[in-house]
Parts: structure tokens; sequence; C-alpha cells
């Protein structure tokens, strides 16, 4: 299968736009509300890039990649596939999803129990049309190519493998469809430490050499960063900060992102965290708070923060951040007050 | 150390019996924790690092566990205490946090009835002041408007705020140890750093000891005064914090803290793996258990067991090769 390329290489692989998913939950006394998840986010994949999406538990970092993958249905909103619409009559969902693959965080339950390796790794080209000989050929190719010497492999089933080789093999289904996007959903949050490093260089060699774009979801910020090129921080269903990985790292602009870095432990013995850079938790999605969602929790919120939901705002090449404080002439007062001061900056 | 320690274990073996095989879970384990001192066992999941502690207050169920060894616990020899000195030990001497503190605390009773409880078994106080105890002990892991929070149940707070409240409840009795299994791991970042720091403050405060267990490196740095990095079963390596993280011996060691380098990891660079995974405990291998994965391994490694030398002083590795060269200039290898 080749790879169509339509809009070139500054077209963007996707592009995300308004996209919204709230969940209804019965609360208490049968009272109806809804999490608001992912609350109207816009961002962009580029071609061959590493975007890694950061955030706490309830920030829609999954139900972004759900979404992604359309396992679930968005509320509204668009996505745009290689400057296709997804869903359209350009792009109709199954051919999407043989351009998009996924790979999740429990490597046993995303395997069927019943198939082999070579069954589970086969299933899907065969599915897309591709002869059943030929998908087992690519199967056992895939099986090496991750690391699982075919001829041992094969023929095992999921239970017979550990948790590092399991979500080898979570990789190569999802390459067996020749995807351009794979969108990795906590994908080596479950392993140990000395297996995750193997399955890390594992995905930074099949990206070389297969061409590959990954969406790379995760709690752990120190993998994070060393797998993207550019990071997204989301705050209760929101993007507060988007850009480039080692310029989010050295000069975060959003306050949560600054948390959130400085919340990781420090390694150094002797310069131990003193303070911790944010009290209490994240709030519910069920009811987020108005205005910037994170005013409650900032240490910099004004009366404005409450009141006045901050945008996205471009602070740098490619780096955007959502808060009044970056925001010319927001209100807050450390905002901006015009264009040209942002110059002078 | 001049003085008895808090804790000292010696040659400590777990083995379940689970459908027909045997798991060697810990296998000769020995430790001391001195007065106010905080050790950190790190390990993968496998390693003992969970099964260690829970051996420290006798939880495993007696029906499909071996324990041999000898457990010393603030001049206590564990093994030869009665059903109900064991649970007079629990609370007032020894205490233990959970990493999952929804399934740790009772769901039809509010924190303060679950305070009140423990405090009252152990010591002969009146509903008032067991009430007032309970709310000094909310007070103490900075829990906001603990009045409220005493009428609170579990499933009403948020995550951060259920794990202030087992610590609350753990040292409602005044323990001399903290025994604490992953207790910031299913935690966000930002409410585990506030956790750590609270131990710490906690640990300072009422000098404790604390032996703190975790599969994370970065946590034990925030806390610990000393670590011992478990594998198969054993410690393979132990020394104090900053020794252990700029001077590790033990190749697991340095394995495991190249995946978690101090300055960060960088793009482009290649992790320091090593092939395999960790080991099945019903089937360990006769030598050191790391040799099937390890690059210095040799034949001796695969027959024998390694002896604990105190290679330099206070710092005890268990490996036939640990003055070789570090694995970070080995070229990787691949299974």
């Amino acid at each position: 299968m080749g790879k169509r390329d339509i809009g070139g290489p500054a077209q963007p692989l996707l592009k995300v736009e308004q996209l919204v998913k709230h969940f209804p939950v019965k609360g208490v006394l049968g009272k109806r509300s809804v999490v608001r998840a992912v609350d109207g986010i816009d961002f962009v994949v580029h071609k061959g890039e590493t975007l890694g999406v950061v955030g706490e538990s309830g920030c829609g970092k999954s139900t972004t990649a759900r979404l992604l993958m359309q396992l679930i249905a968005h509320d509204s909103g668009e996505l745009v596939f290689d400057a296709m619409t997804v869903g359209g009559h350009q792009l109709p969902l199954r051919d999407y999803r043989r351009q998009v693959q996924m790979v999740f965080q429990d490597s046993y339950s995303s395997l069927n129990p019943r198939l082999t390796m070579e069954q589970s790794v086969a299933f899907g080209p065969s599915v897309h049309g591709v002869s059943q000989r030929e998908s087992l050929e690519r199967a056992r190719d895939l099986l090496g190519r991750v690391g699982l010497e075919p001829t041992r492999f094969a023929g095992r089933y999921a239970h017979e493998l550990s948790g590092g080789q399991r979500q080898r093999v979570n990789i190569a289904r999802a390459l067996a469809v020749d995807p351009r996007l794979v969108i990795l959903d906590e994908a080596v949050s479950a392993l140990d430490k000395s297996v995750e490093a193997q399955v890390l260089n594992l995905l930074l060699d099949l990206k070389d050499n297969l061409n590959l774009t990954y969406v790379f979801i995760s709690h752990d910020l120190h993998v994070v960063r060393y797998l993207s090129d550019r990071i997204m921080v989301m705050y209760l269903g929101e993007i507060v900060e988007v850009g480039p990985a080692e310029e989010l790292f050295a000069a975060a602009q959003h306050p949560y992102t600054r948390a959130l870095l400085s919340s990781m432990p420090s390694m150094d013995p002797s310069h131990r965290t003193l303070m911790s850079p944010l009290t209490g938790d994240p709030p519910s999605p069920i009811d987020p708070p108005s205005g910037c969602r994170f005013h409650t929790r900032c240490p910099h919120a004004e009366a404005i923060c409450a009141q006045r939901k901050p945008n996205l705002h471009l602070t740098g090449e490619e780096h955007y951040a959502a808060c009044l404080m970056v925001e010319p002439g927001a209100g807050h007062s450390q905002s901006p007050s015009g264009v040209l001061l942002l110059k002078e900056a | 150390m001049n003085e008895q320690p808090m804790v000292a274990v010696r040659d400590l073996k777990v083995r379940f019996k689970r459908g027909g095989k045997t798991l060697s879970a810990v296998n000769g384990v020995s430790l001391s924790v001195a007065r106010g001192e905080v050790l950190a066992l790190i390990g993968e999941s496998g390693s003992g690092k969970s099964v260690t502690l829970r051996a420290l207050m006798r939880l495993h169920s007696e029906r499909s566990t071996t324990i041999e060894g000898r457990i010393d616990i603030a001049g206590q020899d564990l093994m030869s205490l009665s059903r109900s000195q064991l649970q007079a030990m629990r609370g007032p001497v020894a205490a233990m946090i959970f990493q999952e503190p929804l399934l740790a605390l009772d769901p039809v009773y509010t924190i303060g009835q679950q305070i009140i409880e423990a405090v009252r078994r152990h010591q002969p106080l009146t509903k008032a002041e067991a009430k007032a105890a309970a709310l000094e002990a909310l007070r103490r892991v900075r829990i906001p408007s603990p009045e409220q929070r005493l009428d609170a149940y579990p499933h009403e707070m948020s995550g951060g705020m259920r794990q202030r409240a087992m610590i609350a409840l753990a040292l409602a009795c005044q323990p001399q140890i903290l025994l604490a299994d992953e207790p910031t791991t299913a935690l966000d970042a930002t409410v585990q750093i506030q956790i750590l720091i609270l131990l710490r403050e906690l640990q300072q405060e009422l000098g404790l000891s604390i032996i703190f267990v975790t599969h994370d490196i970065g946590a034990a740095v925030e806390v610990a005064d000393r670590v011992a990095v478990m594998y198969g079963g054993r410690i393979v390596e132990q020394a104090p914090l900053a020794e252990l993280l700029n001077n590790p011996q033990h190749p697991y060691t340095q394995v495991l803290l190249g995946t978690r380098p101090k300055d960060g990891l960088h793009k482009g660079e290649r992790l320091t793996s090593i092939p395999g995974a960790p080991p099945d405990l019903a089937n360990l291998p006769d030598g050191c258990a790391f040799a099937p994965r390890c690059p210095r391994a040799s034949d001796v490694c695969r027959s024998q067991v390694p002896a604990v030398e105190e290679v330099i002083a206070e710092h005890p590795v268990s490996c036939h090769h640990w003055n070789q060269t570090s694995v970070h200039t080995l070229r990787e290898h691949h299974s």
C-alpha cells in the first residue's frame, strides 16, 4: 500500500477543529449533568512529527485519543485528515481507520485471548481486503520488526507473553494496515522501567523506518519530553498550552504548565522540592470553573480570570498559551498592554 | 549504628502456594531501619518489595504463605507474636498506608468513625476525646476544613484528600514506624508532590521511621535517606541516597537510573536498555536472578547467587562483577 500524501509536506496530517465531546452522567438524586471531557479543542498534527499530549486525570487526553481514532463520535467539531474531512465522501470512516491506528495502555485486554499473535496482527489487513496468505506473511514480517522472532512467537497466545512482549504485538498490529498516524495512549505506562526503555527505542526506530507520525499521550513528562517534537498540555477538557518540546520545558508560558513541570521529582537529593507548586486536586470536569478553568488553583488568579475565558494566544514560534497574562489587553494586571510589548519581549 | 534499629530483618524468605506452583517472592532479604530513618525499597513489579513490606506486619494469609527468617520491630520478635499481640502492635507500633485509599478505607463508615474506632481500640479514651484526636489527626495531614471532613465518606473525597485521610488514620495511634506501599503511584503529578512533601514533613515532625516502597526513583529521591534496590526477591544494592545515585555498582541499578537521568531524557539519545523481562518467580534461575538480562553475566553468575558484599562503607552490593565497567558504556544488547 503506497502512502498517499495528498496535501504535500506543508499540509498538516491531521487538523482538529473545535472538537467537543460531553458525556451525560446521572448525578445525585437523578439530576442530569454532563462531563465536559473535551470542550472545544483546536490543534494540528504535522506530517512526520511526534505530538506529545500531557495532563492529569480528567483532562480529556484519553477522550481526545478515542475521538481522533473515531472510536467514539464527537458531538461537534471537525477532523480533517490530509485536507479531507473525516467521515465525508472523500474519506469515509473505513478508509480513515486504515490510516490511523492506536496502541492502548493495557496490553492484555487489547488483544483477543483466543487468537494467536500472528492471527491478531493479520486480522486488520484481512478485514481491509488483503488476502489471508498475504496478511499472515505481513504479520510475521512485522513481528520480526518489533523484535519478536516469528518462529517462536507467531503461534503463541496473549497469556503466554510478558507485558513488554504483548505491547510489541500491539504495536505490530497497529502497523499491519500500514497507517500514517499512530496514536499511543499511555502505551508504555504499564511497563516496568527496564522494559519501557526497550519499547521506546523500538517506537523511535519504527517511526524513522516507516515514516510515521505519532500522537503520544502520557502522564509521564520525562517520556513525553524524550519522544516529542511538540507538546500539548490539557486541563479540564481544554488546551492550555502547546509548543515545541524543548521550548515548553525551558520557557513554559501557562502557570499550569509551570506547575506541572515543577511537580516532577527533582532527582537531586540536595535540591528536593520544598514547596508544592499547587494545592488540592484538579476540579471535576462535570462542573468546571467559570472563565479560565485553572483559576481556582492558579497562584496568579485575579477577579477577571473567573469571568473571562482565555484563548490560545501566540507567544513564540509555534508556541501558544491560553492565559490572560499573555493576552494583550486582557485585563489581568500582568497582561501585556498592547501588541508592541509582545514585540519587545 | 550504636542504637537498636527500629526494624531489623534477617534472611527473610516468603513463598506463596498458587495453584500447585510455589512462588518464591522474597528470597533472603536482610535490612535494617534506624529510628527516624526513611528507607526506600525500589524495584519493578514482582521484585518482592511489597511482599517484604507486608511481611513486616504479617499481613499475608497464613494458610498459603511460608515465611522464614527473623523480623524484629521495635525490639519485638515479630514471628513469635500471638494473634492478639500482633493486633496490639499494628497501629501503635507500626502502621501501613496503601496505594489505593478507596480500597483501603471502609466505604460505609465516615473518615471520622474509622479514625475514632482505631484510636479507641488502642487507647482508653471517651468518645469525645477520641473525636478530638481524630480531628487532630486530620489537621496534622493538612486537610482543609477538617471538622467537616470528619463526617465525609471516602467516596466524597478527591484522590489526594483520601490519601491524606489514610495517612491520618495510619498516624492516629502514633506509630513509630510507617510502612508505605506505593502511596503516591495512583495520584496525579501535582498531587503526588504534595503527598511526598507531606510525608517528609510528618516524618521530621514526628521522628518516624518509614519504609517507602515504590517503583519510581523520582519519588524515592524526594523522601528517602537510604535506598535498597530489589530484583527477583533479593536486595541487589543498598546505599545512602546520594551515594546510590552518584555511584551505583550493580548493573541493574545502573540500568534503572539510566531510564531517569538527572538532567532529564534528551531527544535523539538512545536509552540504555536491557533485553528480556523481570524473572518468573515460580521458576527463578539458579544463580543471580538478573543474570539472563545482564551484560556482564558469566558462568559463575548463572550457577551461584552472589554474596552481599560491603564494597564501600555502608554500600552493600550483591554482584559477582560489581567492580567491572558500568553498563552505560557497553553497547546495547538485543535479544
